[in-house]
Parts: structure tokens; sequence; C-alpha cells
């Protein structure tokens, strides 16, 4: 059976945290729990007018990846409210070869 | 207009459809709660018509598919426990006391007309004033109960009108209408239209579109055209993840967005980098124009903005070269007093370097309501009309936008000048906390008046503060209407799927309201048949359009060329000369200067710079935050958690030498009061200022103390001076002071 996860280009991600309440409501997740989460690195100022300002969401051991909307062959629903679309939702072998395209992607392993 | 010229969306179902247990509806969304946007939605309801759960649309091209955290958890808005549900009264000398006594919608109604027409009869219908708050679903309805009431006084108590106005306003007395970044919004099958074209470089001007989403403007459309190639530059004092990927990042100070504009002109102008065959077949006063930037020469510019003079030519030669250009532009450019000719500058750029309806440059919105002009004004009569406040000081507002003026407004509460005010209509406004500058003299000129009704969907300070008769009004998930409003319009419903207590819609109520005051203003017999009326063109009713929505109005480019911006059909635009005056007739003719100007803000470091040894920091205001939109949400613990109090953002060398720390409260403090704010540091704000969010309340503090409103509304700071235009104001370039709350304070 194909194992499924989550591609993020995180040269996008500009920290809407649509993904955390997405997953909150998809779940019923409590205020303080999450079922993916965004860490933000920086801000600060390496070079003069360079700044470090990267968001990256990690999934938690709450996520499902929402197997009962891709049931319904939905795509989970972080992926589709993701505001930047910068998240891809498919079997790890084809995500894995995207991750050459470019740099600042992170494939989460998940199922 | 012909049925066939609009294009429709093609849905895969109906737009109720069952999935499981539940039932799901298509629509889209406007606030309360939220934005002015009107993202696409798919609401989820149970089999007890309980809203559960809220969706994107991925079959609506505004969005495709996506929201943002205020509409993902819209269900916990509509369903919490503290929705104002029912009309209620309290008796005029318990203003500001919890002793509100429930009423039912008929005993509301009559207490209401009983006392506007009594008022009407004493004393007149202009006495009477009716004001809205930010642009939520109201602004249409509203004006129309005003004026077919007779009251020309249609409110929006925001000082300045400073916020989108000015720029519209600006726009419109100078081009014949506003413009629009061109984002393929107008067009149904968005970027892969064939006649798009992906914008070269976008200005994000005094603006932070991710978190704003205002004027019409999805925010991550940037995202979307950045990942096809497009390149930014951004104009903001603050370091954004947006302007850490631009091409150029030029941090003005707070309130200098004129001296830039016009030091990019000159660069423009006197290098020659402008459109000559644009400029000179569809612009007038070019060399006016050429005369005045020559006193904006980029070095004095520099010291001024505080932005390096290599950095502004830089500017100006990406945006020469860049074919096409376009702005995505904001509230920091109406928040400064002399915010109209901030405009002009601005828009000036994009003028001559031959950005104007173009593919990918800036367009003119379609319009199927015009909503700089309301509803129906034609109700009021000439008479009345010119009883309207501010007319006088003011004549730029006799032009397109029907408001009174705001801080006339303010005076004529205070003074009795040019005559009393009596009675108060305030539907969906929270003034205390948002809107109104020095809050605490809003809401003392306010309890003057006999009577005041407010309609929200909470409790709000205001109401507790100042109230007589308050209905409860429905939330987007309760209720029928339209997306029409700001940017690009579409033939976009809203649909009701849920019912909370005895909440009516805001349209609704103004129908039935309206009906009792002047039934022949208001021949329909319920929102839908009024609905279906303004939506007439699409060719559709509105229980057709249910189905069709989103529908798309027809677009060309060079409409200019093509007689379609003149009502009488010549090519040109719709000014006093046929073009796009860069040298304005308009404001000629009512007094102010034609041309474009910058005007230090006072106080500020260059006007004053005696009173920065008390006040040494630049105070910008009215920081927007992912989860809340202005004062709502504070009573959302979902939302409220990713922003528990109110903030100032101070460069943590500043707050080293003030011997504060990162987390302490704090005061901030000017000439004019101080407001309480919890410290975060951080390297993105320059040490020479500060920046706030705004809005702030604590539903949780409850009424005894006004929910703490008076000691975290940062507008305590601002004043009621607006522009010489009567546009514009300053709630974003102040000066202050930071101290540390003391012990119990």
């Amino acid at each position: 059976m194909a194992k499924y996860g989550l591609l993020i280009d995180y040269n996008w991600c500009t920290g809407c945290h649509s993904c955390e309440v997405a997953c909150q409501m998809e779940l019923g997740l409590p205020v303080g729990q999450y079922g993916i989460k965004l860490t933000e690195l920086g801000p600060w100022e390496y070079a003069p007018g360079k700044w470090q300002l990267t968001y990256v969401p990690i999934p938690t051991d709450q996520c499902t990846l929402c197997d009962k909307r891709v049931a319904m062959g939905k795509i989970p629903s972080c992926v589709q409210h993701c505001q930047a679309k910068c998240m891809q939702y498919g079997p790890l072998e084809e995500l894995s070869k995207l991750l050459l395209d470019h740099p600042k992607q992170v494939l989460y392993s998940l199922d | 207009m012909e049925e066939k010229s609009w294009s429709y969306a093609q849905h895969s179902k109906p737009f109720k459809y069952q999935e499981g247990n539940l039932t799901v509806t298509r629509g889209s969304a406007w606030s309360g709660p939220g934005c002015h946007l009107g993202c696409g939605v798919l609401l989820y309801t149970d089999e007890n018509g309980k809203l559960v759960k809220v969706e994107g649309d991925p079959e609506n091209p505004y969005n495709d598919g996506r929201l943002c955290v205020r509409c993902l958890n819209v269900n916990e808005v509509t369903n919490h426990k503290d929705r104002l549900l029912y009309p209620m009264k309290r008796d005029p000398k318990d203003r500001g006391k919890d002793k509100w006594e429930r009423i039912s919608w008929d005993e509301a109604y009559d207490i209401i007309v009983e006392k506007f027409n009594k008022i009407k009869d004493e004393f007149g219908a202009e006495t009477i004033l009716f004001t809205q708050g930010t642009g939520r679903d109201i602004a249409q309805w509203i004006s129309r109960l005003a004026w077919s009431f007779g009251s020309p006084n249609y409110c929006y108590h925001l000082s300045g009108a400073a916020c989108y106005l000015p720029r519209v306003a600006g726009m419109a007395v100078t081009t014949g209408g506003y413009w629009v970044a061109d984002c393929s919004q107008q067009f149904i099958d968005r970027y892969d239209n064939p006649q798009y074209q992906v914008p070269e470089t976008m200005f994000v001007w005094g603006n932070y579109p991710l978190t704003s989403n205002s004027d019409g403007f999805y925010g991550h459309w940037v995202i979307d055209l950045m990942k096809r190639g497009m390149k930014i530059v951004c104009i903001d004092p603050k370091v954004t993840w947006l302007a850490a990927r631009a091409e150029e990042h030029l941090r003005v100070r707070p309130g200098t967005d004129a001296a830039l504009a016009l030091g990019m002109l000159n660069i423009i102008i006197n290098e020659e980098l402008y459109d000559k065959e644009f400029v000179e077949k569809w612009t007038h006063g070019f060399d006016q124009l050429k005369e005045r930037v020559q006193e904006y020469p980029v070095e004095k510019v520099a010291e001024i903005t505080w932005v390096p003079a290599e950095k502004i030519r830089n500017a100006a030669h990406i945006l020469a070269k860049s074919k096409p250009a376009t702005m995505q532009w904001g509230l920091a450019v109406d928040m400064t007093k002399e915010s109209l000719p901030a405009s002009q500058a601005i828009a000036a750029l994009f003028y001559i370097t031959g950005n104007a309806d173009i593919p990918g440059g800036i367009i003119m919105p379609p319009e199927l309501l015009p909503y700089s002009g309301g509803f129906g004004h034609d109700l009021l009569s000439p008479e009345q009309a010119e009883k309207r406040i501010g007319l006088k000081d003011y004549p730029i507002f006799q032009y397109g936008f029907q408001i009174a003026q705001p801080d006339a407004v303010q005076k004529a509460l205070e003074t009795d000048d040019p005559y009393k005010i009596h009675a108060g209509w305030f539907q969906t406004t929270n003034p205390i906390a948002c809107v109104a500058a020095q809050p605490k003299r809003w809401a003392e000129a306010v309890k003057k008046l006999d009577f005041v009704v407010f309609v929200d969907i909470f409790m709000t300070p205001s109401i507790m503060e100042v109230a007589d008769i308050v209905l409860p009004a429905a939330t987007f998930p309760e209720r029928d209407g339209l997306r029409v409003g700001d940017g690009v319009q579409r033939g976009e419903v809203i649909n009701k799927v849920t019912q909370i207590g005895e909440c009516k819609s805001d349209m609704q109520i103004n129908l039935e309201l309206g009906k009792r005051f002047n039934p022949a203003a208001w021949p329909w017999e319920n929102v839908q048949a009024m609905f279906s009326d303004i939506l007439k063109p699409t060719g559709f009713s509105f229980q057709e359009l249910q189905e069709k929505a989103p529908a798309y109005m027809p677009f060309t480019y060079k409409r200019y060329e093509k007689g379609l911006f003149r009502p009488d059909g010549q090519p040109g635009f719709n000014t006093g000369t046929g073009k796009i005056e860069l040298y304005s007739t308009f404001y000629e003719m009512v007094g102010l200067d034609p041309l474009p100007y910058f005007e230090e803000p006072s106080p500020g470091p260059g006007a004053t710079p005696e009173l920065l040894e008390e006040y040494p920091l630049v105070l910008t205001t009215g920081a927007r935050i992912w989860s809340m939109f202005h004062s709502e949400h504070r009573q959302i613990e979902r939302n409220r958690a990713f922003r528990p109090d109110p903030e100032i953002e101070v460069n943590p060398d500043t707050l080293k030498k003030l011997g504060i720390k990162d987390g302490d409260w704090v005061w901030v403090e000017n000439e004019r009061g101080r407001a309480k704010r919890r410290v975060k540091g951080t390297p993105v704000i320059d040490p020479r200022m500060c920046s706030c969010d705004h809005a702030w309340w604590r539903p949780e503090a409850g009424p005894e103390n006004l929910y703490d409103v008076l000691d975290l509304n940062i507008n305590n700071l601002v004043p009621w001076i607006p522009g010489k235009s009567g546009f514009g104001s300053n709630f974003k370039t102040m000066l202050c002071k930071l101290y540390k709350v003391k012990e119990g304070e």
C-alpha cells in the first residue's frame, strides 16, 4: 500500500495560520491543540537588508491526514485552505520526486 | 445589459445538497463577522439547522477554495453564547448600566417609529443621524433608510472618513472613477484568461494585504502572482514577510508617503521615463505637475521620509521599467491628514507610466450597485440634501460620496452647530472601541442625544454606554444577501442557512423599518424581491442567481479609447477635461491645491522637533491581526488565542534605553491621552517609532468598567482633526512616549 504524506513548499508559507484552524475545525480540536502547527524562524537581520523570516508548518501526532475527507474524494482540510497554496497531499513516492524541483520544501511522512 | 454577456460559474452540484447527515449550502461571506471580501464558502448545517462547519468553495474563482482563520470558525461566532438574541430596551437614565429589558420586534419598531417621527416633526429629519461602521453588508441599505426617512446625515463616524474613502473620492474627482490592482479578479477564468497579463511588478504601498484583506482584494492573490513571476516593491515602515521578499523595500516614515511619491515622480519626470504618448493624449496638467515635483528633489525627500535616496531612485526605475506595473495600496495613505494629495501623487505615478486600464495594470472595477454613491439618494429632497453636515466646509463631499463629514458631525454633536442633533441610529458599528477618535469625547457627545438605537451581533461597549434600544443583527450564515461592495463586484449571493434567537439581517431590519417610515421608497415585499430588483442586469432573480452565482460582468481594457468611461460615449475619462487630471480642475474649483503636495504630519519629527524630548517616538496605529477584524472576535476563544492582549511593537534597542522589557505592560501616551499595551520587542520596527494594533476591549471584563475599553483604546491618543478637504486624519502618524504600567493600574 502506498504511503502518504504532506509536501510543504515553505518558500511561500506566509504564516497565515489557516492550516492550523482548518485542522482544528475538521478534527474538532480544542483551542491549544493542533493537528498541524506553524513554526516561525526569525525575524532577524543577518546582513544589511537581509532578513530571516520564514514559516514552516509541522504536523503533530493528532494529524490523521484527513482520512475521512480523503475517503470522500476531498483533499486534507489544511491543504485546501492553505492561502498560499503551498501544501500538497499525495503518495510519498510521487511527492519525493517534487523535492528535486526547487529548494525550501519539506516532506512529511505521516502514514 | 444582455444576459449573454455575463459569465457564470459551472457547478457540479446544486447550491444546496446533502453530504452524509449534513446539508451543504454554497454561497458567499460578508461581514459580520469578518471582513469585506465576499469569499466563496460552503456552509454545513446539521439536521437541526445548526451551522457546524464552514469551508472554502473550490468552485469559486475569487478565493479558489481557500479561507482565512476568521472564516474557518464562523460557526463559533454565529453560535456563540454571548450573541444578542432579541431586541432590548433600557431607560435613558440607565445608560452605562446593564439594565436591559427584553422586548418584541414590534414593540421595538413602534418605539423607534414614534420617537423618530416625533423628532422629525418637531426639529426636522436631519436631526437624526444614521451611522454605520466598517464596510459590512449594510452600506446600501442604511443609506436608503436615512434618505427615505428624509435625513441627509448618513454617516461613518471616523475622523476624516480616513479609510478607503479619501483614495476613492480623490481618484473619482481626478479620473472619473477609482482604480484597483488588476489581479484578474474580473474574469471567471482568472489568471488563465487570454486577455490577462501578469504584472511585472506590484507596488504594495501602505498596506499589508495578506492580513488586512480589504477593498475587495484577496491578499494572497499577491502570492499567486509572485508564483507566476511577479516581483514586488514594498512601501512599509516595518519589515514584513512580503517586504523581506521584495525587490526593493522602502521603510518610509509614517505619514510621509506623499513626499516619497513626489520624489519618485521627480525622478520619473526629470529622467523622462514616463509614457509620453499616454501623457500627451490622455492627461491634463502634466507641465504643472512637472513644475511641482521640482520642489521634491530626491535628497530632500530622503531626509523627510527616512528612505535613502538610492532606494527611492531604484524604486522609481523599477516602476518605469516594469511593463505592466500595478499597485495594491491601503489605509496608511488615508490615515494621514493630507491624504488626498498623497493619494493624488501616488496614483499619478501609475497614470503617467501608462499603467491605467491595461492588462496587469490598474483597472476601474465594474459595479452592479454603485458602492460609493449609496442606494437611493434621489429619495432625498434637494432642501434636505443641502442640510447635510459638513457640506459647507468640505465641498468635495458633494461629489460621489454621500456621507456627512464625520468631524463636522462630531462638532455638531458637541456644540449644536450647525444644528442640534436629537437622535442616532447606529448600525453594526462600535465607535467607542473602534472608529471614534478620542472615544470618551464621542461617548459624552452621543449621550446628549434624546434617543439612541443600536443594531449589532454582540453587546459592545458602545451599546452599553449610550444606547436606549438594541436590535440583534444576524451574522452572514443567518441571512440572505448580495455581495456588492468595494472592488470588482460580481453577482454573488449570501445564503441563509441558520437562525439564531430572534436575530434579523441588517437589510431586513432596514426594509421593515423603511416600510413603516416611507412605504413608497421600499416597495419590495421581502429582501429577496429587493435583491432581485438590483440584480436585473444579470438577467436573473435572486433565487435564480443562488444556483448560478458567482456571475461575472463583461469586461474589456482600454475603455477610455472606446468611450466606455463617459456617459456621452466619447473617448476619454469622466472628468471636466475628459482626461486624467494630474492638475485637478475640481480641487481648484473648491479652493484646494490642484496639484499634489506633502505637508509634515503635526505633531511629528518634521513639524514639531521640539516635542521629541517629551514624546520621542513616532506612533502608528491600526496594525492588522490574522484572527480578528476591527473590534470583533475578542470574545471568540479560538480567535483571541492568537492575540490575547493589545500589543505595541517596539525595537529592542529602544526598549533597552527606556528600561522596558518584552512582555511588560506600558502606557502609550501623548498630549491627548493614554492607552495600555503589552510590549512586543521586535527588530522589524525602526527604533524611532512604534506600532499598535487597534479596536481593543475585553468582553470578559464586564460592563461595570465598560469592558476596559477606555483603558485599552489607542484612539485615546487620536485627534478629531481632518485634512483641508475633510478627508484624512492622523491615525497612523503621531508622537508618543512609553512608560511602565504601575501595579494596580
